[in-house]
């Protein structure tokens, strides 16, 4: 046995025993504690499956925002967490749902041992290309390139879950600030890590950006970093979110998919398709609309963690 | 047995306890917090097949990576809007529960005001 599957085991035992862990926890706080450290050790899973650009986005999304979220709600669902878990189904029903979940594992696991050898790929297309698109990383190619498409819709969709957030204010406090107001003590250790990280996080957060171009990096992983950055002032009382109904903020979460469908239509114009790039700009253009992104990535990232408005604007 | 097979038989696993937290934790986070679970099973099955596809000197086929990425933030935007409903029929009701179909209490909007 080499060094990389004796670790691979030892890895994939932890993050069963974790997971296991989030399912069968009590209390719902430890469970999603847990998750946040399966988070991070899933984006150490994932370098060791050479998907480093995979790994930053797990560690800042799947570690960091999601596990901030679900904290969030956690603590505020904590006075209902005894009540709630009363209702837990019969010995008889827990029996079948493991049987069930045991089959679909086995069925999933032996589609695994079975997967055709050679395996298939695409990678040897994606590098034939890449001199063309002028980037190095070649998953940077893919997103914004080959599949430029996919990221178009996603950048979409991200914006239409804040819009679905946003929806289910009440009306009254509708175009108010997103959740609950803050407060931390000003002298005390969070809100001295709001004023210390934000400096730092913003320069990392802009690298990992620049050089998504030609190393693993993009806009996702720093536009992550940035909302998390914002997260932590908003959270440590130093600044509230923005209201929703400011025009500014709206203006900048529609601006980079915009953007991106005008470059994207353009494309028909001048290179015969759409969301082509006409040759000799394809990297300067990939760099304009990940930077018309980042804005929106980060308000919409951060804003879809602090949640739905629950208090009046402020003049 | 190979590093992808590995892990493909971690996602696998992952894929069944999520599964079963779906569906027999009563507490609606919690079955987020399952259904993530299999997100991840999902994009680990993923990701252990780019690096089958290994090539032309990429650790993994970069076009699966790609996608994966893009997987991620939007499993994350699904979350945080199923995490906004649940904290809104908590908000509404004063209570998270999926039991039963009648709203406990109707919002009257001057909650919290």
């Amino acid at each position: 046995m080499t060094v990389a599957s004796a670790l691979a085991i030892v890895l994939s035992l932890v993050l069963l025993a974790i997971a296991a862990w989030t399912i069968a926890a009590r209390q719902t706080f430890a469970a999603v504690v847990g998750f946040v450290a399966y988070g991070l050790l899933l984006s150490i899973a994932w370098v060791a499956l050479s998907a480093i650009d995979v790994a930053l986005t797990e560690a800042a999304i799947g570690g960091g925002l999601t596990g901030v979220l679900l904290i969030g709600a956690a603590a505020r669902l904590r006075a209902d967490e005894a009540a709630v878990s009363a209702e837990r189904p019969g010995a008889a029903l827990r029996w079948l749902a493991a049987l069930i979940s045991a089959a679909v594992a086995g069925a999933i696991a032996i589609a695994v041992l079975s997967l055709p050898d050679p395996a298939p790929t695409l990678a040897q297309a994606a590098a034939e290309h890449l001199s063309v698109t002028g980037v190095g990383n070649a998953v940077t190619a893919v997103l914004l390139a080959y599949r430029a498409l996919d990221t178009l819709l996603e950048s979409i969709v991200v914006v239409f879950a804040l819009i679905g957030v946003w929806s289910l204010a009440p009306d009254r406090v509708w175009g108010g600030h997103p959740g609950p107001l803050h407060h931390a003590d000003p002298n005390g250790v969070l809100a001295y890590l709001a004023r210390l990280l934000p400096p730092i996080g913003i320069i990392v957060g802009l690298y990992i950006f620049w050089i998504g171009a030609e190393l693993p990096g993009g806009k996702f992983q720093g536009a992550t970093i940035l909302a998390a950055m914002w997260l932590l002032v908003m959270m440590a009382g130093l600044a509230d979110a923005p209201a929703i109904s400011r025009t500014w903020l709206r203006i900048l979460l529609v601006a980079g998919p915009l953007l991106f469908i005008a470059i994207g239509f353009a494309g028909a114009l001048t290179a015969g398709a759409v969301l082509a790039y006409p040759e000799g700009y394809a990297k300067l253009l990939i760099k304009v609309i990940e930077a018309a992104l980042m804005p929106t990535l980060t308000l919409t990232l951060a804003l879809l963690v602090a949640g739905a408005p629950e208090r009046t604007a402020r003049p | 047995m190979s590093v992808p097979t590995l892990f493909g038989l971690c996602a696998a696993a992952l894929v069944g306890f999520g599964l079963y937290g779906v569906i027999t934790d009563p507490q609606p986070l919690r079955k987020i917090l399952a259904f993530n679970l299999i997100g991840n099973g999902v994009f680990l099955l993923f990701g252990a097949i780019a690096r089958r596809g290994a090539a032309a000197g990429f650790g993994g086929d970069p076009v699966p990576q790609g996608l994966l990425i893009t997987g991620i933030v939007v499993a994350f935007s699904a979350t945080a809007l199923a995490v906004a409903l649940l904290l809104r029929l908590f908000q509404a009701t004063g209570s998270a529960t999926l039991a039963g179909d009648q709203p406990t209490k109707v919002e009257t909007g001057a909650r919290d005001a």
